[in-house]
């Protein structure tokens, strides 16, 4: 009789009490969210819902769904403009995925019948420029390199008078990389852009903030201060194929509204997606379909 | 948001005025706020959830000095604690590398620092100790890796292994030995690519050099902006490669370093070096009060309670 009785699975359900909410939030610290978003979402879930008895599935549903809303206006892919070329500005700080991202956008660029140009405007770091002629070679992308210690303001401005008389439909820029508690390092970047400017008055058309999911709530800060200093235009969260879950999104989705454009699931060419934010949230409340 | 966590306790304090003992209900206040600054300084949820447990047992009871707050005096406990947790048995800048040639291998996530890392140690072991040290990149993967090393050697002046097309790393860690063994170096060093600790093949290439070499430190290089997965990342490593130290970059960030607390925590092994920046002399020996002062952001009322 009690075999009869396991067979025939029933749902539990549990009421939405404190208790619950506060296991919720704890999931939601532990994706990185940081503590006053968690709270934020979980109250805005139990609005309405409070006391009531839901399933784990029912649950993780709505905390899904609540979830992808807040992040549903900034997924947005880069937009693209008719200007040629199109300067595209790729900054962040050290490690967190600018080169190997730029070399998945020039792919998928070029695969979508653009010409591509890039610049190796990391002229500090070891070996940096070699790293990016291996993606230009990959991605099937002319590379523009300048000496290793040369201006990288300087090398962003022949780069633009090389892909503009050349035709090209766009000009990815890579920066070494830099921490935004850095003054001289961040003024680097805002010379970069000055000198880009003097050449366009509209360039660069996306200043690309790369972040690391792997990074806790300095996410935070890191957004703010680029933002401030290089005018950034939208996100490219990397590494999200280990398990970190990039919880901190929501809150900067909530804190500067920037658009997300795509997400980094890997270190090979192709391990670029489009940021889908109902997979995110499924991904980030433990939802497998 | 270092204000907010200050302006956050200091309304705590605030609130507890009393003198005399610590309640139970002081100290269940003051620690709430802990909590928070704790998450916020990125320390992982069972580590902070655990830390502010064993805190609150500490704490209760426990007399307040006449000149601070009963809140001020929590902190300090909470720091105190801190650094227990933080400080290792050993001095973590004593590196175990007698018997030349000792390996050293070098592992963690991607992009992490292990290559700068282990130049910047090359250079301390060969200016400090006046060692003889190679250098060998096993990161066959991430384009000019080797490159990379190979221009950090050159520019400390270090030897790095010459880089041989198509080798395996496992078999790149043979030839790095062999040299190391016949040219009488005192330490030779492996850098390997970066991997996730999930990723299974990648583990066990690393876990088959760590076999062929039996490295006398295996130091996991970790960025100190980690977040929460931290935990998972250091408990990963040392049970599929088992590791030595760890070595904390990128603290010259305004990063707040919990994962530091996090590591050491559930691993139990020291934290050895910090990174402070992209030069080759930045990099310094692990100092448990710098950190603990700033997981928590609260260096001037530790200060206070300890004058008072
Ligand atoms: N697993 C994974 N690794 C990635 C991803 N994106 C980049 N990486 C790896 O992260 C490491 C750092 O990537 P880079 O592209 O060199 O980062 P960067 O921002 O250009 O670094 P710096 O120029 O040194 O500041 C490399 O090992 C990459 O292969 C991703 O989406 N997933
Ligand atoms: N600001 C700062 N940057 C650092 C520090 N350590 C390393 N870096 C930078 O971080 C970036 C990545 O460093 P790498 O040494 O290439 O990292 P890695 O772990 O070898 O990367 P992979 O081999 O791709 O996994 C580079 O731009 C380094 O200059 C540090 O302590 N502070
Ligand atoms: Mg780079
Ligand atoms: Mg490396």
């Amino acid at each position: 009789r009690l075999r009869r009785r396991d067979a025939s699975p029933q749902v539990v359900r549990r009421a939405l009490d404190d208790a619950m909410l506060e296991q919720i939030e704890e999931l939601l610290i532990a994706s990185d969210m940081g503590v006053d978003t968690a709270l934020r979402v979980t109250a805005n879930m139990a609005e309405g819902r409070f006391g009531k008895r839901l399933s784990t599935d029912e649950i993780k549903q709505v905390l899904a769904d609540e979830i992808a809303r807040v992040l549903e206006p900034v997924a947005r892919p880069m937009p693209l403009y008719p200007k040629k070329p199109q300067v595209v500005l790729v900054v962040g700080v050290n490690g967190s995925g600018k080169t190997t991202t730029i070399g998945k956008l020039a792919s998928q660029f070029k695969a979508a019948g653009k010409t591509v140009v890039i610049a190796a405007g990391d002229t500090f770091r070891a070996a940096a420029v070699g790293q990016l002629q291996v993606w230009g070679e990959r991605a099937g992308v002319p590379v523009l390199t300048a000496p290793e210690g040369s201006d990288p303001a300087s090398l962003a401005f022949d780069a633009m008078t090389r892909a503009e008389a050349e035709g090209a439909d766009l000009l990815l820029i890579d920066t070494a990389g830099r921490l935004q508690n850095r003054k001289d390092l961040m003024e680097e970047l805002s010379k970069i852009v000055r000198v880009i400017r003097k050449k366009d008055p509209e360039a660069p058309h996306n200043t690309l903030l790369v972040l690391d999911a792997t990074t806790g709530q300095n996410a935070l800060s890191q957004v703010q201060t680029f933002r401030e200093l290089a005018d950034v235009t939208g996100l490219v969260m990397t590494k999200l194929d280990g398990t970190a879950k990039g919880g901190v999104l929501v809150a900067l989705a909530d804190k500067f509204g920037l658009p997300i454009h795509a997400i980094g699931v890997g270190e090979q060419i192709d391990d670029l997606a489009p940021f889908d934010p109902d997979e995110f949230a499924r991904a980030l409340t433990g939802i497998d379909r | 948001m270092f204000e907010n966590l200050s302006e956050r306790l200091s309304g705590v304090f605030d609130r507890l005025t009393k003198q005399g003992a610590l309640s139970e209900d002081d100290v269940k206040t003051a620690l709430r706020e802990v909590r928070v600054a704790l998450l916020e300084a990125d320390v992982s949820l069972p580590v902070a959830r655990d830390f502010i447990a064993r805190v609150q047992e500490k704490a209760t009871g426990q007399a307040v000095t006449k000149s601070v707050t009963p809140g001020q005096q929590v902190v300090k406990i909470v720091h105190d604690a801190l650094v227990a947790t933080l400080t290792g048995d050993e001095d973590p800048g004593k590196l175990k590398i007698d018997n030349p040639p000792a390996p050293m291998l070098m592992v963690g996530l991607q992009g992490g620092g292990k290559t700068t890392t282990t130049a910047k140690l090359a250079k301390r072991l060969k200016e400090r100790d006046g060692k003889r040290v190679l250098m060998a990149s096993l990161d066959i993967y991430r384009p000019a890796a080797m490159e990379q090393l190979a221009v950090l050697g050159a520019q400390i002046g270090v030897d790095t292994l010459p880089i041989v097309a198509g080798q395996k790393p496992v078999d790149i860690a043979r030839r790095a030995k062999q040299q190391a063994t016949m040219g009488g170096y005192d330490v030779y060093m492996l850098d390997t690519a970066g991997r996730l600790q999930i990723d299974e093949v990648l583990m066990q290439e690393v876990a088959d050099v760590a076999a062929v070499t039996s490295p006398r430190e295996t130091l996991l290089v970790v960025d100190g902006l980690t977040g929460q997965v931290a935990v998972e990342v250091a408990q990963e490593f040392d049970a599929k490669i088992g590791i030595s130290g760890v070595v904390l970059t990128r603290m010259d960030s305004d990063g707040r370093g919990g994962a530091a607390l996090s590591m050491r925590a559930v691993t139990g092994k020291p934290i050895r070096f910090v990174g402070l920046g992209e030069k080759m002399d930045a990099l310094e020996t692990f100092e448990p009060e710098r950190i603990a002062g700033r997981i928590l952001g609260m260096g001037d009322i530790v200060a206070l309670v300890e004058k008072a």
